[in-house]
């Protein structure tokens, strides 16, 4: 076991100096120049921007850059942000909670309406329900996200005025925030409607951000619940005399899980990705609101430091996901 | 009364290319403590009907029957509960693939345990006492190590064994075993095999052994069913059906056993089972039939009386001879 975390964590190291140059890459072939967005509208003198492209380092080969670059990130240093001239490290790891509770949220969403959507599309194969539950599927899988959004705010928020429209807790609220998640610090703050309104806050970003992986958990789910159910073993747990409920339920669903799992873990690469959509509508003040930012004034340093982090996370997701596969199938655990 | 009492079974299955009869009309009559065997060629639907039985067909599989009574409760009229506490209670089955038959995430012990929690209620400590008990009476070594085993850590015979505890765990009144040895080396068939007569012999219960295999037949059982293409041809008790088959398709079947050829290459019976699109009209084997005429070929024939085996031909034989229209009492 401990053989394999190792020999998996090995493969990360050409893993991560492949999207560090991919992300180091990709900020500088956008057009625009971040000393000229610095200065602003007034302009700056040659001999300041000069100055300025010496200290930044700039005026270096691209290659020598990338190296003292890699050079800072050995020592887990992501360098200083352009804009706020406070470390990238800190900067990613004050908003991550925003986005790890949202994202959260959302897989928990997903997961949890997903699974029973496919174990009840597959048992009633061919009927309605099936049909209804994977047009639905299909429908949520196709929407683009962000209109997805609008339609949501406009409904609930503007028609109905059930929900806030952005952010993460209503402006009434002050509480210390200490771990980040406004769930819990609304909790432990003990404010009366602090937690409802962090709650309210949460709903319309989560189904958001969950919405295509909802789809992609329901339609694995279902495929492979499908394939399970005309199994002999499946078979043999009818023939004891077993309720469907633990037919399906258990004997099916355990082995179906095999595949969902592996869909979970790739769906934690989307949603990173929706993060960064979904916290610009909703004004969710976390790692993709600051990515978005960071492109706007071509935050080198931020955006090539958050493009790493998120790859670290995924990376680090997808282990686990392996990790989880032993504790499901004990064909792999025993090896 | 029987013990199972299974009337004019249909079984159809719907297929892209319209309906599909794989068992029809078939009768089982099994009594307490009997061992009766169904024989016959693959697709002849000794299995599908035993399944139906069970109520372990798919979906797209339509069953009707007059009446399939087993201990009193009728299965085409019970609802779906009831029979479900009476399947994996007082009657069981094993099946063909043993490997493939147990699940692969649960260890043995969870699954040996489940049919005693769901049917006897039985308390943990109590489940793996019986448990223990069952993997002993079915032969396995080290029953407690193998309460902790994954189904891919045993051999086929073991998941075999394994299969038939499971199926035991509840004291039942039927086991049905269906082709129970046919994925199995043939030193772990007949220990298979004497392992089920054992279980038989020591608990009284009726055993219903699904086989293709003639051999298997005179060794096990009491009484002999026949089945061809989904229909019933002929059953007997097992001496009786050896020394004198009635039906002509019984009859070839036991010619071509190797130990009753007298020619240097084996006789077979030409020609194969019919499907979906060639199910003639008139007698179903009259295709193959080595004495079929014209009648044969136009008109189904009606099921013999006792005597004759119940055969299902017009001219039922009699000491290898086929007797004529006159000599046949209807």
């Amino acid at each position: 076991m401990l053989g394999f975390i190792l020999r998996r964590l090995g493969t990360f190291i050409p893993t991560f100096i492949g999207v560090s140059i991919v992300s180091f890459l990709f900020i500088r072939l956008l057009p625009g120049d971040p000393i000229l967005l610095m200065a602003g509208e007034r302009g700056m003198s040659d001999d300041r921007y000069a100055q300025l492209m010496t200290q930044f380092g700039f005026d270096k080969p691209l290659l020598t850059q990338y190296w003292d670059y890699l050079n800072g990130l050995i020592r887990g240093d992501l360098g200083l942000s352009f804009k706020t001239k406070r470390p990238v490290w800190d900067e990613f790891f004050a908003l991550f909670p925003a986005t790890l509770e949202l994202s959260l949220c959302a897989i928990a969403f997903a997961i949890g309406l997903g699974i029973p959507a496919g174990i009840v599309a597959a048992v009633n194969r061919g009927k309605w329900p099936d049909q209804a539950l994977m047009s639905t599927a299909l429908v949520g899988y196709s929407m683009p996200i962000f209109w997805w959004a609008l339609l949501l705010i406009i409904f609930f928020s503007g028609t109905l005025g059930w929900t806030p429209v952005s952010g993460r807790i209503s402006l009434m609220f002050f509480f210390p925030t200490d771990t980040g998640f406004m769930l819990i610090d609304s909790f432990r703050s003990g404010q009366a409607g602090a937690l409802a309104s962090a709650v309210e806050h949460l709903i319309l970003p989560t189904i958001v951000l969950g919405t295509i992986p909802l789809a992609v958990i329901a339609r694995q789910t279902r495929s492979a619940m499908l394939e399970v159910l005309s199994e002999d073993y499946v078979r043999t747990a009818k023939a004891k005399g077993l309720s469907p409920l633990r037919v399906n339920g258990v004997h099916a669903l355990r082995n179906a899980m095999i595949p969902v799992i592996t869909v979970i873990g790739l769906s934690v690469g989307t949603l990173m990705a929706g993060a960064i959509l979904t916290e610009t509508i909703f004004s969710w003040p976390g790692i993709g609101k600051w990515m978005v930012e960071g492109i706007g004034s071509r935050d080198y340093t931020a955006v090539q430091g958050g493009l790493l982090m998120i790859a670290v996370i995924v990376m680090v997701v997808n282990l686990v996901v392996d990790l989880l596969y032993g504790l499901i199938n004990p064909k792999i655990r025993q090896r | 009364m029987p013990l199972l009492d299974v009337r004019n079974l249909c079984v159809e299955f719907k297929t892209a290319d319209g309906l599909f009869k794989a068992v029809d009309g078939v009768d089982v009559q099994v009594d307490v403590g009997d061992v009766l065997a169904i024989v016959g060629e693959s697709g002849s639907g000794k299995s599908v009907s035993m399944l139906a039985v069970m109520g372990l067909l798919p979906w797209t599989a339509n069953v009707t029957a007059d009446a399939i009574v087993f201990d009193g409760v009728d299965f085409t009229t019970a609802g779906a509960k009831q029979r479900r506490s009476i399947i994996g209670r007082d009657v069981s089955m094993i099946f063909q693939e043993p490997m493939t038959s147990l699940n692969p995430c649960f260890t043995v012990g969870f699954q040996i345990g489940e049919a005693l929690k769901t049917h006897l209620a039985l308390s943990r400590s109590e489940r793996r006492k019986r448990s223990i008990e069952l993997l002993e009476q079915v032969g396995l070594p080290e029953p407690e190590r193998r309460l902790r085993a994954f189904p891919h850590q045993l051999s086929g015979g073991m998941s075999q064994r394994v299969m038939i505890a499971m199926a035991i765990a509840c004291k039942p009144k039927l086991l049905i075993a269906d082709e129970p040895t046919t994925a199995l080396d043939v030193t772990i068939q007949a220990q298979i095999l004497e392992l089920l007569l054992e279980l038989q012999n020591d608990t009284g219960m009726a055993l219903v052994l699904i086989t293709h295999d003639m051999g298997v037949v005179a060794e096990t059982a009491q009484r002999v069913s026949v089945q061809y293409a989904g229909q019933k041809v002929e059953e007997q008790c097992v001496q009786d059906l050896f020394v004198d088959a009635h039906h002509p398709y019984t009859h070839a079947l036991l010619a071509a056993l190797p130990e009753r050829a007298t020619t240097r290459t084996l006789p077979s019976i030409p020609g194969v089972v019919p499907g979906q699109f060639d199910r003639p009209q008139g007698c179903l084997f009259s295709p193959r039939c080595a004495f079929a005429d014209a009648q044969c070929q136009s008109a189904q024939p009606l099921v013999q009386s006792e005597s004759l085996g119940f055969a299902r031909c017009h001219y039922p034989l009699l000491d290898g001879k086929p007797l004529q229209a006159s000599e046949v009492r209807k």
